[in-house]
């Protein structure tokens, strides 16, 4: 249990000097942000170093912030070490135009879904990826749901007719 | 003869392949949820297997992004709806970490119950259904008569059975009746001898055993680079468990045992989970002690701002009707951050990232579900095995179609 974020930060500045960037702690929890062309070094690292050991992928996804330039998408690893039980985010920013990043699936087997699942929403090419095909939508779909150019129906839109769903109408 | 080959147009290498293909679903009986696994066998050895994932995907996800808080609570009913409370608390939890409210200890126990209710009345369905798999229907339909009596405390608790929508940010929308207390009391005198003559006919059972053992089975290291959790990691030989690693709503107040399997095959997870069961029994049981010592009117936080207030006090109090308004019409100030909240679900991790940017709904929600990850694992699980044991090793994962897709 000796291992703290300050270690984890000192550790992977060392290592990896100014390709870390945004260091946080929100609720407790180490976020960091990655170059995108050095996303699988340093997981590859977290893996590797022993005292680190982050060997357990919680968790992929993406988040599209359509507002900041060049850096539309971001990829966020949750990533968790059992022996100390540290859990630490990294994220990757990359531009929409070129969704190119690093597959980690040959460091985690549970990669593989879950890369499928961020490309089936947000279009992320995961580069060396074995399988990248939509997962939950059907495969004919041509564009990625979960990016914000795509809103829900507006919930108080008027022009439907009630009357088909059941509701209003003259019964 | 050749006109006749043209005729029927065979897909490409279809005469020269000396294996058959299987859909094992989606509407199979034994998948137990709409998922679909293309199997590739010879006679009945399992060659390979393509897992297909996504009949009922909701995106739910999506639906959150336009939902104010209080009713993405209903959303995550439907993950694993085997054990809906565990993702109520899991994503009210969350928003709770995420605004930094603090909850009576009562709360706690409360949710702690009804939580540990949640995860018997799922691995009851899992062992049970392991039993069903392999030909002992008995022991599911006797169980089942304990899930309908968890069901009625959860309908004595909040109104409904299955899709529950328990709890509200800050604590229970109302108090636990004596009613569900009793049903509750009546739950743990009666269960453990149910339990242990269900242990009886099938733990010892010479053809479970052999159906089971060796079935599926998974190293530890394996199952920790598929991102195993929740019992099918414990039974690989991983004392992981959310409720011990990081604990939540005053977890670290009970005294409870993560049981441990060695093989990770399917009859390790099997003991696992009745283990389980074991200790939340006696999990309830401290529980339920330990209310008596605490005032029994208490089930709410004192944060009326999230709070959403009773309906009386709406109609008769100015400040209620407020805040009634507010939260109802998603104008309740929510604080912007991002968040990583877990919880011990059935089947494992359950996980909420909330990404919040103080607006009515949250910018971006994602759910770890246990399933969706390790559901991955299945095709190496089954290779080179039989299409029967690749039935039980299915159903020892405990798979519930809701939460693979989301």
């Amino acid at each position: 249990m000796s291992l703290t974020n300050e270690r984890i930060q000192q550790r992977l500045t060392e290592k990896f000097g100014d390709v870390l960037t945004g260091f946080e702690e929100p609720f407790g929890m180490l976020t960091l942000t990655a170059q995108k062309d050095y996303n699988l070094k340093v997981m590859q690292f977290l893996f590797d170093d022993e005292e680190l050991r982050f060997r357990f992928l919680t968790d992929i996804t993406a988040v599209h912030y359509p507002d900041r330039k060049n850096e539309e998408l971001a990829v966020v690893y949750h990533l968790h070490n059992f022996q100390d039980n540290i859990r630490l985010r990294l994220k990757v920013f990359a531009p929409v135009a070129a969704p190119q990043v690093f597959t980690a699936t040959q460091l985690y087997a549970s990669a593989n879904w879950m890369e499928r699942e961020t490309y089936d929403f947000y279009g992320i090419d995961f580069v060396g990826h074995p399988n990248l095909i939509r997962i939950l939508n059907v495969d004919e779909m041509n564009y990625f749901p979960m990016r914000k150019e795509f809103p829900l129906e507006d919930s108080m839109r008027i022009d439907k007719d009630d009357e088909m769903f059941g509701r209003g109408g003259n019964i | 003869m050749l006109d006749q080959k043209q005729h029927i147009k065979l897909p490409e290498g279809s005469i020269e392949k000396n294996t058959t293909t299987l859909n094992l679903g989606p509407t199979h009986p034994a998948t137990h949820g709409v998922f679909q696994n293309i199997l590739e066998i010879d006679g009945e050895r399992i060659v390979s297997a393509v897992s297909t994932v996504g009949y009922i995907h909701r995106a739910f996800e999506k639906i959150a992004e336009r939902r104010p808080y209080y009713q993405v609570t209903p959303l995550t009913d439907r993950l694993n709806y085997c054990s809906a409370p565990i993702n109520n608390m899991g994503w009210i939890l969350t928003v709770e970490k995420l605004l930094g409210l603090e909850m009576p200890k009562r709360v706690d126990y409360l949710r702690v119950i009804i939580m540990e209710l949640a995860r018997i009345a799922d691995h009851l369905i899992c062992s049970s259904v392991m039993g069903v798999d392999t030909g002992a229907l008995t022991g599911f339909v006797y169980l089942m008569t304990y899930r309908e009596l968890i069901y009625e405390i959860y309908e004595e608790i909040c109104g409904s059975r299955l899709t529950t929508n328990i709890g509200r940010i800050g604590g229970f929308e109302r108090n636990f009746t004596p009613v569900a207390f009793q049903k509750i009391e009546r739950f743990l005198a009666e269960y453990p001898a149910v339990l242990k003559e269900f242990e009886t006919m099938l733990t010892r059972n010479r053809i479970f055993m052999e159906r089971t053992q060796g079935v599926g089975g998974i190293s530890a290291e394996r199952a920790m680079s598929y991102g195993f959790t929740g019992p099918n990691l414990r039974a690989a030989g991983v004392d992981y468990d959310v409720r011990v690693a990081n604990p939540y709503c005053s977890y670290q107040d009970f005294d409870f045992a993560v049981p441990v399997g060695t093989t990770g095959d399917s009859y390790d997870r099997y003991l696992v989970r009745n283990a389980e069961m074991w200790e939340s029994l006696s999990i309830i049981r401290q529980a339920m002690d330990k209310l008596k010592d605490l005032p029994s009117d208490v089930y709410h936080a004192d944060v009326p701002a999230y709070y959403l207030p009773d309906k009386q006090d709406v109609y008769t109090k100015m400040e209620a009707l407020i805040y009634h308004f507010k939260i109802v019409m998603g104008e309740a100030d929510m604080l912007p951050g991002e968040v990583y909240n877990a919880v011990e679900g059935a089947n494992g991790e359950l996980g909420f990232y909330l990404i919040s940017d103080g607006g009515r709904s949250p910018y971006r929600l994602h759910f770890r579900r246990p399933c969706f990850i390790y559901y991955q694992a299945y095709a190496e699980l089954v290779q080179g095995s039989m299409l029967s044991d690749a039935i039980v090793c299915m159903s020892s994962l405990n798979l519930i179609a809701g939460e693979l897709d989301a």
